[in-house]
């Protein structure tokens, strides 16, 4: 399998100080799921936020380094930063859907990028909400507030509206943190599916979720890339002393 | 010792109930006053007369139609104008202008807000109503428009300040959600942001509004104050007068008691209520959406 991202370097502080990252260096594997975990501020999300570029709208520092998407630099002013967010879809910690109904917050990235044919949008929904395990929950309401679900169909109407978009790279920072445990074990089993298709890269919300869907696993540690690995590997025997300490819940 | 220090809590409680209670009695004291002389109009008066179309108080012509027509064409210009200007600029403020730009802008909207609306009537009369009577050849510049532009400018700073709050509220996470799905930052604005702050840039046009409504001296030196039926296309660009212009301008020269004196009351009834409405509708629109986000929070 090949590296669908390849990242080089990657230095970047914020602003006010708060998290950073410190020459991170590593690839990411296309069709797995790649877990960054690792205590709270250790940069997970920052690199995550790079990934997709969100942080241009944040007070950065300085960065420095390059992330090479399908070899193209994508931390280039030149990069169309659109385009980009439409390949490298992203789900939040807290569940954010739009103010508006169901079925318009999942074509709203597709209307976005002007696709106005109705068929195509119809089979849009009915993809990507059956990708995201929630058609089933919400097929016969699509025109109801999206904002009266339960947070766990919430999130994964979130996870359908990015999937609508038939991204390439899927970013998932902590999507379960507010659910209970059978919605994150929907989440968890959508995440299976998707990786046939899609690159997923996740921050799971704890170690033990972590362990149970990384085919690779990279453990973060204050801005450093401790060590990344295949995930069985990691989690049963870690190189680093650090990592095994911080499974073993010594630390964190 | 105890009981000096209970009996000051005591004095010090009524006395703050006190004051809160006089604030209700004089809004209560002004209403009543106000029904007691505008009220005898109603008996004085015929309902008929009083809807006429002619104001000419000293033949006994006591139409106030035209006065309505007059405050509602210049208020409904001037928020056509504030509206606009107002959600944009406060747009512009919290969302695409960087932040020393906002720190310098922000300050500079409060401050326009405070200024004298005498100063404004002054400008007005030197300055845009010459100007607009050239340029739009007209025979005088002293029009409804005139005033509507310069009410539009009153009414920009609230319409601003409260919109821009409304925005501010509304959680980051709704933006880069947008962001996220590749949406431009426009159309970020125009779907996300700005339907979510709905009910906040409401109540920020309804004060705007307000604001515009009840302002006096502006208008009773820039609109002619012509008491004339303004429903005509062409009403804007010609002189009326409005209710707050007339009670302003008359009430000083009216015999204390006469039918006169009562209409004039009568019309701060109707200016009252008018104001009235458009705060209920305001705070209405307020409470729902502080019922949203209660619901949202919990």
């Amino acid at each position: 399998m090949n590296n669908k991202i390849l990242i080089e370097n990657l230095s970047l502080q914020y602003s006010d100080g708060t998290e950073s990252l410190r020459g991170v260096s590593m690839g990411i594997r296309q069709n797995a799921v790649t877990v960054l975990f690792g205590p709270a501020g250790g940069g997970k999300s920052t690199l995550l936020r790079c990934l997709n570029r969100l942080n241009d709208l944040t007070e950065v520092r300085a960065s420095s380094g390059q992330i090479l998407i399908d070899g193209e630099n994508i931390l280039d002013p030149k990069v169309d930063v659109v385009a980009l967010r439409r390949k490298v879809g992203m789900v939040f910690a807290r569940p954010v859907p739009l103010p508006m109904s169901i079925r318009e917050n999942v074509i709203y990235g597709l209307e976005m990028s002007g696709e106005k044919r109705k068929s195509k949008l119809d089979e849009a929904v009915e993809r990507s909400l059956k990708l995201a395990a929630i058609w089933d929950e919400v097929k016969d309401r699509l025109n109801d507030p999206a904002n009266a679900l339960s947070g766990g169909q919430q999130q994964r109407v979130c996870l359908a509206r990015v999937l609508a978009l038939q991204p390439e790279i899927v970013l998932l920072d902590e999507p379960t943190s507010g659910l209970d445990p059978i919605s994150t074990g929907k989440v968890e089993a959508a995440l299976q599916e998707l990786k046939k298709e899609y690159t997923v890269i996740l921050v799971p919300h704890s170690v033990q979720q972590a362990a149970r869907t990384a085919d690779h696993a990279a453990f973060f540690l204050q801005g450093e890339l401790i060590e990344y690995d295949d995930g069985k590997k990691m989690f049963t025997t870690p190189k680093e002393k650090k990592t095994e300490d911080y499974i073993m819940g010594r630390f964190g | 010792m105890e009981k000096s220090l209970s009996f000051r809590e005591f004095i010090i409680t009524r006395l703050i109930q006190a004051s809160g209670y006089s604030a209700i009695l004089f809004v209560a004291l002004i209403f009543f006053f106000l029904l007691r002389e505008g009220l005898p109009t109603l008996s004085e008066v015929e309902t008929s007369s009083l809807l006429n179309v002619r104001w000419y108080p000293i033949e006994s012509y006591f139409g106030i139609f035209p006065l309505i027509t007059g405050s509602l064409i210049v208020t409904l210009g001037a928020a056509l104008i504030a509206v606009p200007f107002g959600i944009g600029t406060a747009v512009y403020i919290s969302e695409i202008a960087p932040r020393w730009m906002r720190e310098i802008l922000k300050p500079l909207v409060e401050l326009l807000g405070g200024l004298p609306s005498v100063v404004l009537g002054f400008l007005g009369i030197l300055i845009v109503s010459p100007f607009l009577r050239v340029f739009l050849d007209l025979p005088t510049g002293l029009t409804a428009f005139t005033g509507s532009l310069l009410l539009g400018g009153i009414a920009v700073p609230t319409v601003v300040s409260v919109a821009e709050d409304a925005l501010d509220s509304v959680p980051r996470a709704y933006r880069e959600g947008a962001w996220a799905l590749g949406a431009t930052k426009w159309q970020t604005i125009w779907r996300v942001t700005l339907p979510a702050a709905r009910s906040g840039v409401l109540t920020a046009v309804m004060l705007g509004v307000g604001r515009a409504i009840g302002e006096t001296m502006t208008v009773m030196m820039v609109t002619g104050n012509a008491p004339v039926l303004a429903v005509k296309l062409n009403s804007l660009f010609s002189p009326v007068r409005t209710m707050t212009a007339t009670i302003a301008a008359e009430m000083g020269e009216v015999a204390n008691g006469s039918t006169h004196y009562h209409v004039l009351f009568f019309i701060g009834m109707v200016l009252f209520l008018i104001s009235l409405v458009v705060n209920v509708i305001a705070s209405a629109v307020v409470f729902r959406a502080k019922k949203r986000a209660e619901r949202i929070l919990s």
